[in-house]
This record gives structure tokens, C-alpha cells and sequence, in this order.
């Protein structure tokens, strides 16, 4: 008999590409299972609701002021709708995220919370039953806040009455309503960081530091964001934007033409109006008014933080006197100056009644002079809250009078009248369409 | 001279192109309806419908109005042939010194032209604009209501059941 050599069986081997994609889906699916493993937050147990008379009053009390320090109800309420009991829809680049009921109710709202959860809540964004919550709720600025002031929040809300309001559905586009996606933001983007004092300044500014950093979470519309989203704080409030409006710098290049004493910010902060500058306009309304109830003490403290931050600004060194160059600008805008004569002069011309009552000039208030017309243009079309506190006339929107042309003109007019500036660089009725449909409510 | 388009008829006004459209309405068409309150777009009197939205024609230069339809009170009907809003109006009695109505009745109309069937809310917060000294609020809201139900589909979460039931007075010829 013949010995054969007999090769012994080759493993049946698959082809290299196959082998690579094989390696490739392992690898994938094993880091998926990571990243999910990494991702998932325990859920902390359902508590019984704590009954109201559980708080220490003063606990309550505090935790009140600090509420409106940090305008929960502004985000927390839906227009016609309960107190904190959600459902408002914050549009953001992202979709439509809608807001939580943050009542006691045991069943919609957080009142089977304990005090723990809603501290991670608060300080990492993750809710009760361990899903991430979207950094439309700002907690990269609540993780900033003390212990004892969270835990002030907690005795106020669950002391709230309790609302029955079940959640919306949030319209995200995908894939981003998966949630545990929200956890690679945070690794990238999350960078709690207590507000330490600073020895050198004294206790108020100490105090309102730590408020704008944290509670009041100023940087959430005066600071620029990146394309995914979170908030570039590295270089301060630089500006930002926020539903369709402007909010200018609050630091060194401040463009107001008017220096923000303390005592002008602190008048503006607590009736949403500045006399030597102008009214509080668009998201900035429901800011004044929350801070008109805070604490006067912690709204005088961010006054007087705010105003150091801008001591650099152009206002400072030299107040922009006031312009009325009306026969220059009507030469170069005479629609706008026929617009102006029979819409606006009523209340803004000089001797009109309002202008007798003291509000001040166009030629005082900020948005005139930044480097773009957006926030001027937002004015017109949505019109100005009323002061706070104080009866008188509120300024009516004039979106459904004026085309976008129209409101071009005026807008043009007003900055040749009113401001030393050259003219808005490009299409302003272009910039006018822009307005109208990104504040559009 | 200016061309603009009221309650469907072409009107040409020499009026200077600054002059509000209240003063248009009332001084060279003598469509007296739109009433001066305040000159301030505070009260609400002067509203008329500029393109179907409800504008204060106190604040709305001529030279803005274009070729934009106006429509005032004096369009949606006649006395012989009184349109819902209008009929609703009269049966509730809504007026009392009547200096608001009109621009009542203009924002109204704006209104249920928009939807068949707003919320009492929606209608609430619609009609807030206006200003009424008087205090016939509660007439005016049932008049609207009923306009609501005439029209389509009535007011959801109405705080009053809605009466169609009076007829408005026989006039005579």
C-alpha cells in the first residue's frame, strides 16, 4: 500500500475582505456594548412624595429666591399653561425639545424624587430613572451649583402644587433622540468646575460670580456655542444667540453706547428698564421679571459682577453722546423717515408723550449699535414686554404692519439717525426675512 | 396721490404719504368706524384687517399699505345684511358706549377667519389686545363666541354655553 502524503485539512479559511469586516463588526459591537455599559446611569429609587410640612420654612423660602434667581418657571411653564409643570417647546438647532413638569406629581412630575436624584439631575443632567437629559436644560451651569442651594431647590419644588401635566414628545432629528448618544456629549463637553472666590474682589462680587456662572446661567444665551451645541466658556459671555435674538457681549466689547454702572444694571435687572439705555427685549422680558422677584441683595451682587466684566468696554472710557442727525438720515432713507414720521414718531419722537415721560431715547439703547441689525429688526416685529412693576405703555409688534422691506428701511434710517455707526453691512431685507422667521414663536 | 384697496373697491387719496391709515379711513373716505383711542397702538380702537391680520391703522402709514386689501367694519356687511360677527354683536348687546367695537369686531373677525374653532384661551389671549373702558368684556367674549359657532366649529373650553337662540331684532325697512 501506497503511504500518501496526506495534507492534512486546511482550515476552511475566508476570503481577507470577509475577514476584515468580520474583525470590524466585532470590534464595533463590542464598543457599542462599552459605550452602552459606560453610558448607562443606575436608576435611583422611587420615593414616597415628601409631605410639604417635611421642609424647614426657611429652607423653602431660600430655595424660592433661588428659583427665581435661576428663572425655572420661564423654561419650566408653557404659555396658558401651570407653573413648572412643563411643556414648553424650546426649538433648538437640534429639533424640539419640550420641557418637564417639575410639580410634586407623583406620576408626571418629580414628586417621587428623592433629594439625591434631583441633585444628579441638576449637577450631571440624568434623570430619576437614569436617562440623560438634553443639555437644553443647562446643567452645564447647575452642576456649578452648591449643595445646599440644590438642596434649597428641592425643598421649594417639592413644596410646589402638584400638577398632573404627562411629558410631550420631543421632535429631535435623528438619531439624537436615542439618549445614551447624550452621554458622549457629555464626556466631550461636560466639565463641572466650581466657582472658586476670588480673594481679591469682595463678598458681592464673590456672590454674583457664583450666581451668573450658576443658577442664572448667563453664558446659556451671552456666550457662543459650537456646532454641537455646548457653550464655549472659555473666553467669557463673547455673546451668543438665543431663539432668533442677539444677546450681546457682557464683557470688554460691549457695543452699548451708554457705560452699565451698577446702578443702571441693577435698575435694569429688577424692572426691565435702563433709563440711560433702553427696555429689556425678547428672551431678556422673562428675565427681568423672575429677577424682579429674587432676592434684591443677589440681584445687586450680579449687577455688580456684570458691570466689572464690561469696565473694558468703549462706554467706559467715553459715553457715545446722543445722536438726533434726523435731516441726514431722512436724506438717505426717505421711506424710512416717512415710515418712522407716521408709525414710530407717536411714541418715539421728540416731544411725544412717551418721550415726556422720561423712557429714553433711541439713540441711548444698545441694539442700534451692534454690528448687526437683528436685534433692532426682532424690536420691531415682536414689539417690547412692559416694565416690570410699573403701569405705561409697552411697545406693540408691528411683524403683521411692515413687510420685510419695509422694515429694512426703517431699521437703516434709525441707525443713520440715531447712532455715529456706519450702516449694517449686507441685504438688511434679507436679515429682516431672517428675523421674522427665527423668532417666530 | 395714493392708490390702496378698502373693503374691496380701489380708492385713490391725496394725503401725505406719512399720514396714519386711521386718519385716511376716517377724513378722505369717511369709513368712520375705526375710532381714535389713543394714537399709540395701546387701545386697540383704530384695528382694521391689513391683508386678514389685525393691525392698529393709528400706526400704519399710507405709504406702508401698498396694494394690501383693508378691510374695516363698514366691508363685512350691511345694515340690511349684517355679517356673523356683526349680527353676533347686536344679539349679545356687546355695546355699551360702543367706541371700542369696532376694532373688537375687527379682531374678532381675524380671528375665526384664521380658525373655526379656537380654545377659550386662544380666544381670551386674541381679544386681549384690545382695550374696552366700559367693561362689557363678558358680552363682547359671548358675542364671539356665538360669531364662533355661526361661522363653524364654536369655541373649545367655552366658560359659557353658547345661545344662538335669541334672533336679532326685526328692523323696520
Amino acid at each position: 500500500m501506497e503511504a500518501k502524503l496526506v495534507t492534512p485539512r486546511r482550515r476552511q479559511e475566508w476570503p481577507s475582505g470577509w475577514r476584515l469586516a468580520a474583525t470590524a463588526a466585532l470590534v464595533l459591537a463590542l464598543a457599542a456594548v462599552v459605550a452602552l455599559v459606560a453610558t448607562w446611569r443606575p436608576a435611583m429609587a422611587p420615593v414616597t412624595p415628601p409631605p410639604p410640612s417635611s421642609f424647614d420654612r426657611s429652607e423653602i423660602a431660600r430655595g424660592a429666591g433661588l428659583a427665581h434667581l435661576g428663572y425655572c418657571a420661564v423654561c419650566h411653564s408653557a404659555p396658558g399653561g401651570a407653573a413648572f409643570a412643563g411643556g414648553l417647546d424650546l426649538k433648538t438647532p437640534f429639533g424640539d425639545v419640550y420641557s418637564t413638569n417639575i410639580t410634586p406629581d407623583a406620576e408626571t412630575g418629580i414628586g417621587r424624587w428623592s433629594q439625591p436624584a434631583f441633585v444628579r439631575a441638576m449637577r450631571q443632567g440624568v434623570a430619576r430613572n437614569g436617562a440623560h437629559l438634553y443639555p437644553a436644560f443647562p446643567y452645564d451651569h447647575f452642576s456649578e451649583a452648591s449643595e445646599g442651594d440644590l438642596r434649597a431647590l428641592y425643598a421649594f419644588l417639592m413644596t410646589r402644587v402638584p400638577v398632573r401635566a404627562p411629558p410631550h414628545t420631543n421632535h429631535l432629528i435623528p438619531p439624537l433622540g436615542f439618549r445614551p448618544l447624550l452621554a458622549g456629549w457629555k464626556l466631550l463637553f461636560l466639565r463641572p468646575r466650581p466657582v472658586e472666590a476670588d480673594s481679591r474682589r469682595s463678598a458681592e462680587w464673590n456672590r454674583g460670580r457664583y450666581l451668573v456662572e450658576s443658577l442664572s446661567h448667563c453664558g446659556g444665551c451671552h456666550a457662543p456655542r459650537n456646532a454641537l451645541g455646548a457653550e464655549e466658556r472659555a473666553h467669557g459671555l463673547t455673546g451668543g444667540w438665543s431663539e432668533g435674538w442677539y444677546a450681546p457681549p457682557l464683557d470688554a466689547t460691549s457695543p452699548a453706547a451708554r457705560v452699565w454702572t451698577v446702578e443702571r444694571m441693577d435698575a435694569y435687572l429688577r424692572t426691565g428698564l435702563s433709563l440711560s439705555h433702553a427696555a429689556a427685549a425678547g428672551p431678556m422680558g422673562p428675565v427681568t421679571r423672575e429677577l424682579s422677584a429674587a432676592p434684591p441683595g443677589d440681584v445687586h451682587a450680579i449687577a455688580v459682577y456684570v458691570s466689572s466684566l464690561m469696565a473694558g468696554a468703549p462706554a467706559s472710557r467715553a459715553e457715545t453722546p446722543g445722536q438726533d442727525r434726523a435731516a441726514a438720515a431722512a436724506k438717505a432713507y426717505p421711506q424710512g423717515a416717512v415710515l418712522f414720521a407716521g408709525a414710530c414718531a407717536g411714541c418715539h419722537g421728540p416731544g411725544a408723550p412717551m418721550m415726556l415721560e422720561g423712557r429714553p431715547a433711541l439713540s441711548l439703547g444698545t441694539p442700534l449699535y451692534e454690528d448687526g441689525p437683528r436685534d433692532t429688526l426682532q424690536i420691531m416685529l415682536r414689539g417690547l414686554n412692559k416694565p416690570v412693576g410699573r403701569a405705561g405703555p409697552y411697545m406693540p409688534p408691528f411683524s403683521d404692519s411692515f413687510s420685510d422691506a419695509q422694515l429694512a428701511e426703517i431699521g437703516a434710517y434709525l441707525r443713520a439717525r440715531y447712532t455715529d455707526r456706519a450702516p449694517w453691512p449686507g441685504e438688511l431685507t434679507r436679515e429682516a426675512a431672517k428675523a421674522r422667521k427665527e423668532g417666530a414663536s | 396721490m395714493t392708490t390702496l384697496i378698502v373693503n374691496g373697491v380701489r380708492q385713490t387719496v391725496d394725503a401725505d404719504p406719512a399720514t396714519p391709515l386711521l386718519y385716511v379711513l376716517r377724513n378722505d373716505l369717511e369709513l368712520n368706524a375705526a375710532k381714535f383711542g389713543c394714537g399709540l397702538g395701546q387701545c386697540g380702537a383704530c384695528t382694521v384687517l391689513v391683508d386678514g391680520q389685525p393691525v392698529f391703522s393709528c400706526l400704519l402709514p399710507l405709504a406702508a399699505v401698498a396694494n394690501r386689501p383693508v378691510r374695516t367694519v363698514e366691508g363685512l356687511g350691511s345694515p340690511d345684511r349684517l355679517s356673523p360677527v356683526q349680527a353676533a354683536f347686536e344679539a349679545e348687546q356687546a355695546a355699551q358706549c360702543g367706541y371700542c367695537i369696532p376694532g373688537m369686531m375687527m379682531r374678532a373677525q381675524a380671528l375665526l377667519e384664521r380658525t373655526t374653532r379656537p380654545t377659550e384661551a386662544e380666544l381670551r389671549t386674541h381679544m386681549s389686545v384690545n382695550l374696552c373702558r366700559c367693561g362689557t368684556h363678558m358680552r363682547i367674549l359671548r358675542a364671539v363666541r356665538r360669531a364662533a359657532v355661526v361661522m363653524g366649529g364654536g369655541v373649545q373650553n367655552a366658560t359659557e354655553p353658547v345661545s344662538t337662540l335669541a334672533a336679532p331684532p326685526e328692523r323696520s325697512a
